[in-house]
């Protein structure tokens, strides 16, 4: 009699699941447009802000963001089994030359890489050139009180004690902005390690995402480590000053690293797969990078191909306002432009999907 | 009234104990089957997923030392050795340990002492890998690059295993964390495999005027089998931890015989990479990784389950 009676309370619970998923499935069907996305982790905060205003705006659009990395994301957008991807790093041509349709990068946002580091009682920001950084992680620069290092900040009192350097353990877009970096303008780094997502660092501790490398720097003395912007003022970590390619030492800021991106627009390709590292100008940061929004060129949907061009112009226009306060840094005027001019060209049965004033 | 005869012979309870017997060996078996099958499928897909990565390299693929992404060149001993190092330590750490609660519980402690440390053992277990991976971060390897790398580099600098910087980060600490992850495994079923022991054997022992330690002697000899399966139990949760280990290792795949030096293990650089793993080779070596921690486990556990019937045969011979 007991197993019966639990039998029937069980019954009766699924059916209930059942019929109101059912419903809830329903609903969504005559007006709530259901959008999914997937890919960085860097663009994570800003994206699901971004998801959650213009959720506000229109309560019929459900846009489902998930931050599984930008291979993964690049992964779901040539399966097709995502509306859009995002990544940190712009895809191959052979990756390009795969998907079942041509996919267009449209940039975002933007990013910048931040050297930090732990050095017991120097208070002063420390300064780096080009050419110092790459010795540093490639082991050549053992000590704190490198002549190279000296060079940069003659007057901190640096101390003679063993240097180690912390890197991302995991693939990331942050490491391969960073090696982006080094491999511009180290040929020895270019040679020995190259570019990429998981470079296979000649020295150093692994840390596993931005938390754990500064996890690292923030608890071993005399460490120096690569980690993205947000974390390290969230962090309250000291940031280095770069010397760019002008010559100028630069701190990373909204400004610094929109000057970037602005000074490289001239060399920008038309398909806007660019990096924007060692860029030129007096005051840009070099070590910054756009975030892209992957979308095929063709959409299959008329309405959510519509909702999503809707949400990408709102998103580089509108959403730039939402950067700041997550420590990104707004697009430069000239690229919302060349990026709304590549939504203008999503189409649905070679017709563009872009109402025309926004 | 003409259907009574039917339900008389419904009601006989022979019939009622095979139909419900059926029922419960087909559930049985499916369980069972489901294990098999879960493997089976397993192991094919991930032969499917690591084949291009083993036409590629063959067996350089478990001898080579680089793992370079970049320039596609991928090799796994570093890793086969980090994996198996770390747990080593783990095991080594946490034995007499897990020991030593296991019969301070049932042996010694009075009952209001057990039951609380007993809870104490069992709440260890259940907490999340990655807040031992955070703890290690921020408590544990601080603590150690303070107060413990110094001064066994001070006295036994001179062995191979404590050369190096010590940074609080790498292999020893991932050895370390990972015994604190698997002692209350340990402790939780050696304890009961003592509580097994019947108690007849310690009142003969006592009786015949053994003290205390004696009588633990033989009732550990009796359970010396059960204890080498904890171990096992511990040592394969040991060999595929991934999380707490990779936030701790420092993930260098390098091998080094200082175990101050960072190292890498298996389960560390596919959590690490695989998210991010961009074009088919790399995925590929990725999934072969996994095929060689399923071999790593295998050969492991085997090698474990020898010693035990080796030492089980011992204790035997003894008796």
């Amino acid at each position: 009699m007991f197993a019966i009676r639990i039998l029937f309370i069980c019954v009766l619970l699924v059916s209930t699941m059942l019929v109101s998923s059912c419903f809830s499935g329903r609903r969504g069907k005559g007006d709530a447009i259901k959008i999914q996305g997937a890919g960085s982790t860097f663009i994570n905060p800003l994206m699901q802000k971004w998801v959650s205003e213009y959720g506000n705006l229109n309560s019929n659009i459900r846009i489902d963001y998930q931050s599984i990395g930008s291979g993964g994301g690049i992964k779901q957008v040539k399966e097709r089994t995502i509306q859009f991807g995002a990544t940190d790093v712009a895809m191959k041509d052979e990756d390009l030359a795969s998907a079942p349709g041509p996919i267009l990068h449209v940039p975002v946002i933007l990013g910048a890489v931040v050297l930090t580091y732990n050095l017991e009682g120097i208070g002063q920001t420390l300064r780096f050139s080009p050419a110092t950084i790459a010795d540093i992680f490639l082991g050549k620069i053992k000590t704190w009180d490198d002549e190279r290092i000296k060079a940069d900040n003659p007057d901190v009192p640096l101390p003679s004690v063993p240097l180690t350097v912390v890197h991302r353990s995991d693939g990331s877009g942050t490491s391969a902005v960073f090696t982006n970096y080094l491999a511009k303008v180290s040929p020895e780094w270019k040679e020995k390690v190259g570019e990429g997502t998981s470079p296979s660092f000649p020295v150093g501790l692994g840390g596993k995402g931005n938390e754990g490398v500064t996890g690292q720097v923030k608890q071993t003395p005399n460490t120096i480590g690569y980690i993205e912007l947000a974390y390290a003022v969230k962090n309250k970590m000291p940031v280095a000053q770069i010397k760019n390619k002008a010559g100028n030492f630069v701190l990373p800021n909204f400004e610094t690293v929109t000057t970037a991106a602005a000074e490289t627009l001239d060399q920008t390709p038309d398909d806007l797969r660019a990096t924007i590292t060692d860029a030129g100008g007096q005051n840009a940061y070099p070590i910054s990078s756009y975030v892209y929004v992957l979308i095929y060129r063709d959409q299959m949907d008329e309405v959510v191909g519509k909702t999503l061009v809707d949400f990408l112009t709102w998103g580089i226009n509108d959403g730039q306002r939402f950067a700041q306060a997550l420590y990104y840094s707004p697009l430069p005027e000239g690229m919302v432009k060349r990026a709304s001019a590549k939504i203008a060209a999503v189409s649905f049965n070679g017709r563009s999907l872009r109402t025309e004033p926004q | 009234m003409s259907n009574l005869p039917d339900q008389i012979e419904d009601l006989q309870p022979k019939r009622r104990f095979s139909s419900s017997d059926k029922v419960y060996r087909i559930l049985l078996t499916g369980c069972a089957a489901l294990i098999l099958i879960i493997v089976i499928t397993m192991l094919i897909v991930i032969g499917q997923g690591s084949w291009l990565s083993i036409r590629e390299f063959g067996l350089s693929f478990l001898f080579g030392q680089v793992w370079d992404p970049v320039k596609g060149e991928f090799g796994a001993l570093p890793f086969i050795y980090g994996t198996v190092v770390s747990s080593v330590i783990a095991v080594l750490i946490a034995t007499p340990l897990s020991i030593g609660v296991a019969v301070f519980l049932v042996e010694q402690a009075p009952r209001s002492l057990a039951r609380p440390i007993g809870f104490l053992v069992e709440l260890l277990a259940a907490i999340p890998s990655v807040v031992y991976g955070l703890w290690a971060i921020f408590v544990l390897a601080p603590f150690l690059r303070v107060y413990v790398q110094p001064p066994l580099q001070a006295t036994l600098g001179w062995l191979p295993f404590f050369k190096g910087t010590p940074t609080g980060i790498g292999m020893f600490t991932g050895g370390l964390i990972m015994a604190i992850m698997i002692t209350p495994i340990i402790t939780a079923v050696v304890r009961d495999i003592l509580e097994a022991v019947p108690v007849t054997q310690r009142e003969a022992a006592l009786a015949l005027g053994a003290t205390k330690w004696e009588t633990t002697k033989i009732v550990l000899a009796n359970a010396s089998s059960g204890i080498a399966g904890a171990v096992i139990l511990g040592l394969g949760r040991a060999v595929g931890e991934t999380m707490a280990v990779t936030m701790i290792i420092g993930n260098r795949p390098h091998i080094s015989a200082s175990l101050f030096d960072p190292g890498y293990t298996i389960a560390s650089v596919i959590a690490n990479e695989f998210t991010e793993a961009t074009g088919d080779l790399y995925l590929s070596a990725l999934v072969e990784m996994g095929l060689i921690l399923f071999i790593v486990t295998f050969i492991v556990t085997a090698l474990a389950k020898l010693l035990i019937m080796s030492v089980g045969r011992k204790t035997q011979n003894v008796a």
